[in-house]
């Protein structure tokens, strides 16, 4: 009797360990993996420890390997979710084994930084100038076509040095994609990709590099994130919008240029905003997104995801202006909460 | 019974020494079935264009690799020729003339060089060497800017600025293989040398010619570091798909353009390229080390067929 009840008792103990355990391991399985854009890593970073601090059960992976290596990995399904800073093309959304959504999570600008001797003021560009400056079309900082929209600067002859990225990356296809709807020119020889043929100038690796360099060459121009001028307190040129205006980049222009385009978006958010519509818009503009399966394999992960998007479009939105980037108007989140209830979870 | 056991302790040794040596042979086999297989698209697109065309553009779907090829080559063999004559002195210096009390410190400074990761000298060459060259062309005269050879923007990312780079880090590598090649060689040489009353030169180029296989093989050591760097390389070169003789325009690698491109690239023939410049990266080497082996078994084939004195022991000429 007393053997009985024992080992009844330790039975029920074991058991009771083992309904635990499996509770634990249930509670810590969730692991959830994404690769891609080196250009939100920052804040996506921040995002899954903050989520991972309020859900200690939802650790998500994020490797920062590039916009088209981020593609690769979610058409390959190697990861659950992938992260890009130029949509997918209809050819790459074809290839892919299933639908797949786009959702804009952030956003970001690009600047134009400049070195000229004995100019401390800061310069003013339109599209079609920048896109004549690296088609090296105008290549000194004389050029009447230079001087008329900088009236009351000194511009002395130096030459033009043009920095680009040396590598593929998200800022290189921000920057071609306004220039290509600038300048017919650019669009036809150049056109718009993460990885161009420049015609002119040399390539900086990385933003460090591209800094780097303009900042040591006397007459360089070269193209920096937003984030990385306002860190590095770097100077940068004012750009003229659709509406004519000249415009400083800062996180409320960017976050104009985004609710203007909220007003036309596509179904898919596949959406370019530079030059977008509004006074107050800044044209070097764009969101960087997120790349879901509509009908995720994994059920479990694709709820934990939805949930986490929950947050980061609303709650987690509230980190963006520190690291930089420009959070997203409420028009475009709102339209995002609708295709969110599109991802089959069930 | 014991003399069994070490025999099939010997048979033991071998297979298992034998398999490891197999395996590396597959391996090198499986590097290049892998690339080439990864990259036929590409082969299939462009055939032996690849190698001469030098349009690269991910755009428009066009790859041609050649500006590639011309700047790791250009580039690696400046390095080489900068390089050398110094790597050759410290190993002379070092292993013939220095005294005792400084060789030591001497050794550890040559051999600290090789162990500063790349990237460090691409900081070191972005922020120190690259203004340093921008002087230089800026300094140069009229006439002799206007030659092919120096002409060019003063940007200061250059073919050049890469080489110099290359040169520095491939010194400790040819020269503390070159000295370790210098100290091999038997005393008697140096002896007969001085015996005959030569001079410490003449002695030193006795030395140089009895271990010449060896000190080519260190130059050769530092033109394979020089073909496959890739990170100093690709933040001082300057980056830009052209082909030039001039020294001070910006250029390209190999190397550089794998890393720069591999992790962007989201169209299947531009991924196809990288990887064809891969395989095209992994012949040329594999050419220059069995030439650089063909050369060396002509040197020492040469040297055994001269007439030799009868009392030279025989697996001397192995050495």
């Amino acid at each position: 009797m007393t053997f009985t009840s024992l080992r009844g008792w330790r039975l029920a103990a074991a058991g009771a360990c083992v309904i635990a355990l499996g509770a634990g391991v249930a509670a810590q399985n969730m692991q959830i993996n994404g690769a891609g854009a080196t250009f939100p890593d920052p804040i996506y970073q921040k995002w899954f420890s903050e989520y991972n601090k309020l859900h200690a059960n939802v650790q998500i992976n994020y490797q920062a390997v590039g916009s088209g290596a981020g593609i690769r990995q979610v058409t390959a399904q190697t990861v659950f979710f992938g992260a890009t800073d130029g949509p997918m093309t209809n050819d790459q959304l074809l290839a892919a084994p299933g639908p797949v959504l786009h959702f804009p999570t952030v956003l970001g600008a690009v600047v134009p930084i400049y070195n000229i001797p004995n100019v401390t003021t800061d310069l003013k560009f339109t599209g079609p100038l920048l896109a004549d400056i690296f088609l090296g079309k105008i290549t000194k900082w004389n050029d009447p076509a230079i001087v008329a929209v900088n009236p009351g600067v000194t511009l002395p002859g130096t030459n033009i040095t043009v920095v680009h990225r040396a590598e593929g990356s998200g800022t290189s296809y921000i920057w071609c994609d306004y220039l290509a709807k600038l300048s017919p020119e650019w669009k036809k020889r150049v056109g718009v990709s993460t990885a161009v043929t420049w015609p002119v100038g040399v390539g900086g690796q990385g933003s460090d590099g591209v800094t780097a360099l303009t900042k040591q060459t006397p007459g360089a121009i070269g193209y920096v994130e937003l984030v990385y001028a306002l860190q590095g307190k770097l100077s940068y040129g004012s750009v003229q919008n659709s509406e004519k205006v000249f415009l400083k980049a800062s996180i409320e222009g960017v976050t104009a240029a985004a609710a203007a385009a909220a007003k036309s978006m596509p179904a898919d958010f596949r959406v370019s905003i530079t030059n977008a519509p509004g006074k107050d818009a800044y044209p070097i503009s764009s969101f960087t997104w997120m790349l879901f399966y509509q009908s995720p394999k994994n059920k479990a992960q694709g709820k934990a995801m939805a949930d986490f998007l929950q947050w980061a479009l609303t709650d987690g939105q509230k980190f963006a202006p520190d690291l930089g980037y420009a959070p997203l108007p409420k028009e475009v989140v709102a339209l995002e909460m609708a295709q969110l209830k599109k991802i089959n979870v069930q | 019974m014991a003399r069994n056991g070490t025999q099939s302790n010997d048979r033991l040794f071998f297979g298992t020494t034998g398999a490891f040596a197999l395996l590396l042979v597959l391996l090198v086999a499986a590097i290049a079935g892998i690339l080439a297989y990864q990259s036929r698209l590409s082969i299939a697109s462009f055939g032996w264009t690849f190698w001469a065309t030098s349009t690269w553009d991910p755009v428009a779907g066009q790859f041609g690799a050649f500006p590639f090829i011309w700047g790791t080559l250009y580039s690696s063999l400046l390095a080489l020729a900068l390089a050398t004559p110094v790597a050759l002195g410290i190993a002379i210096f070092l292993s013939e003339l220095c005294p005792a009390w400084l060789r030591t410190p001497l050794t550890f400074l040559t051999e600290l060089l090789a162990s500063i990761p790349s990237i460090v000298y691409g900081l070191w060459g972005i922020f120190v060497l690259v203004p340093a060259i921008r002087s230089l062309q800026q300094e140069l005269p009229e006439w002799l800017a206007q030659l092919p050879l120096f002409s060019g923007p003063p940007i200061g990312v250059s073919l050049l600025t890469a080489s110099v780079v290359l040169a520095i880090m491939i010194i400790p590598f040819t020269s503390s293989v070159a000295r370790e090649v210098l100290k091999a060689v038997p005393p008697s040489q140096r002896e007969g040398a001085y015996a005959m009353g030569a001079t410490r030169w003449e002695a030193t180029k006795v030395a140089l010619y009895y271990a010449r296989t060896g000190v080519m093989g260190a130059i050769l050591l530092g033109l394979g570091r020089a073909i496959g760097e890739t990170m100093a390389v690709t933040m001082v070169i300057g980056n830009r798909p052209i082909s030039s003789w001039s020294l001070f325009e910006p250029q390209y690698t190999m190397a550089a353009v794998i890393a720069n491109e591999f992790a962007e690239a989201a169209d299947d023939l531009h991924l196809s390229a990288l990887i064809e410049v891969g395989l095209v990266l992994f012949t040329i080497t594999l050419v220059i080390n069995l030439a650089s082996r063909l050369l060396i078994w002509r040197m020492t084939r040469q040297r055994s067929q001269r007439p030799r004195v009868a009392t030279v022991p025989a697996q001397e000429s192995a050495a």
